[in-house]
């Protein structure tokens, strides 16, 4: 398949998904509010203005990733309930191509839900941004979003089949993003600011972020096709 | 050097399959089959459950491995050639592969892209399958169980697939669904799909079919006209 077809299809899926979820409204019924809610949860069991400023961060990864696992079940259920991903394998659907679309589509969800993230940090902890910490931040989401969608994908394609998938995916996600909650909270409490840390010291975490984003992205989509020949 | 593609090679049966065996969870669901479907042909599986007519219908969409014995589908070999099976064939089993929060319509244009249908190939296959108009607007959660059917049809038109295998596919038609489909059917072997179609609904199912194969314990075991011949 040439790359242009490979694209064309990635879009189209990423389209489709996209589509699937303004009509639902899962991302702004379901998992906006659940993420609100942890935040305000976070605020009332740290309830000091000093350690939630100093979390801060922290705390934007942690619902991120919680919110993520939502996100991908998701996902995989519209493919899943009456056979689609199966139809798309039977069709010949090129799976490298489902992978990217998937991915994006997730991405640009995980993206609106990081800017809420952040604005609710801002608001409800007392977190600054200072406008030289701006740019490392929007990196960072970038790097860190970009990550956090494809191993949701990946994953989200092996449990698609399981039936006790929704028990299994967070076992299988949450110790594989580790080091994009280490690297992303990092990154960010450096372009906030937070307890001292200077923003020089963000930037190197950046270079984990996107590791972990090559290598997902790159292997994720290699794997993705064969995961989900074996697991459906 | 890859096989060469069957345009060139038009006289190859829709499915040849010899003794073929192939397994699933470490047990034999075909144990050596033998089957020749052509081109054009509307071929009728009969069997007690379990007998192996869904698996058939798998293996010739290329979703389970041929273990042991040869099988091709339009002259593609299917233990090396799966991936250029699987564009050509179209597998409509107990589930519709259907997009709830889409409608008719999406489902439909979302299936054709994926061969880069152009939109009169998708109005033509809703069209061919009675889903147009109003009903395209519908999301299809909101259809019923035959109008689900018929949408799935559609999307089988829409992507261009030359060898319809369909499991049960009368399951949840009323009486009208299940002459329209039956219709659908004709057409669709009339503009040069080929048809196979596992079924507990003999007479019905019968009546559509050129041939009716008799499957017993993962192997063919015999043949008869159905009254469509």
């Amino acid at each position: 398949m040439t790359p242009t077809a490979r694209w064309r299809i990635a879009r189209l899926v990423a389209a489709k998904d996209l589509r699937i979820e303004w009509r639902s409204r899962v991302l702004i019924n379901q998992v906006l509010p659940f993420a609100g809610v942890t935040m305000i949860m976070f605020a009332f069991a740290l309830d000091a203005s000093d350690v939630l400023e100093r979390v801060a961060p922290g705390l934007i990864w942690l619902a991120t990733l919680f919110s993520l696992l939502v996100l991908v079940q998701r996902a995989f259920a519209v493919e899943a309930d009456d056979g689609a991903l199966d139809a798309l394998r039977v069709a010949g659907v090129d799976p490298i191509a489902i992978f990217w679309g998937k991915s994006l589509a997730l991405a640009a969800q995980l993206a609106v839900l990081e800017v809420v993230l952040v604005i609710s940090a801002v608001l409800l902890y007392g977190a600054d941004v200072p406008v030289g910490g701006v740019v490392l931040l929007v990196t960072t989401l970038v790097a860190a979003t970009a990550g956090l969608a494809c191993v949701g994908t990946l994953y989200g394609g092996l449990t698609a089949g399981f039936s006790g998938r929704e028990t299994l995916l967070p076992l299988l996600i949450l110790p594989v993003v580790a080091p994009v909650l280490i690297g992303a909270t990092r990154a960010v409490e450096s372009a906030l600011g937070t307890g001292g840390v200077a923003l020089s010291e963000g930037w190197p975490w950046i270079g984990l972020l996107a590791v972990f984003a090559v290598a997902f992205g790159v292997g994720g989509a290699l794997a993705f096709g064969p995961l989900i020949e074996e697991s459906n | 050097m890859s096989e060469p593609d069957d345009a060139r090679r038009p006289d190859e049966p829709a499915v040849a399959l010899d003794e073929v065996v192939a397994v699933l969870g470490g047990f034999p669901v075909l144990a050596g089959a033998t089957l020749r479907v052509d081109r054009g042909e509307i071929v009728l599986l009969r069997g007690p459950n379990g007998a192996g007519k869904t698996s058939l219908l798998r293996l010739c969409a290329g979703l389970l491995p041929v273990e042991r014995g040869s099988g091709s589908i339009f002259g593609l070999d299917l233990a090396t050639r799966r991936d250029a099976i699987r564009p050509r064939v179209g597998l409509l089993g107990h589930r519709n592969g259907l997009y709830d929060d889409l409608s008719v319509e999406e489902n439909v244009s979302f299936w054709g892209a994926t061969v880069d249908a152009a939109a009169d190939e998708v109005d033509g296959a809703m069209a061919r399958m009675g889903v147009d108009g109003r009903l395209g607007d519908v999301p299809v959660r909101k259809l019923s169980a035959g109008q689900k059917r018929r949408t799935a049809l559609a999307c089988l038109v829409a992507r261009r697939a030359e060898l319809w295998l369909l499991d049960e596919p009368h399951a949840g038609l009323d009486a009208s669904g299940r002459d329209e489909l039956d219709a659908v059917l004709r057409q669709a072997v009339g503009s040069g799909a080929t048809v196979i179609v596992a079924s507990h609904e003999l007479e019905r199912a019968g009546s559509l079919a050129d041939r009716i194969v008799d499957v017993q314990g993962g192997q063919v075991t015999a043949g008869s006209e159905g009254s469509g011949a």
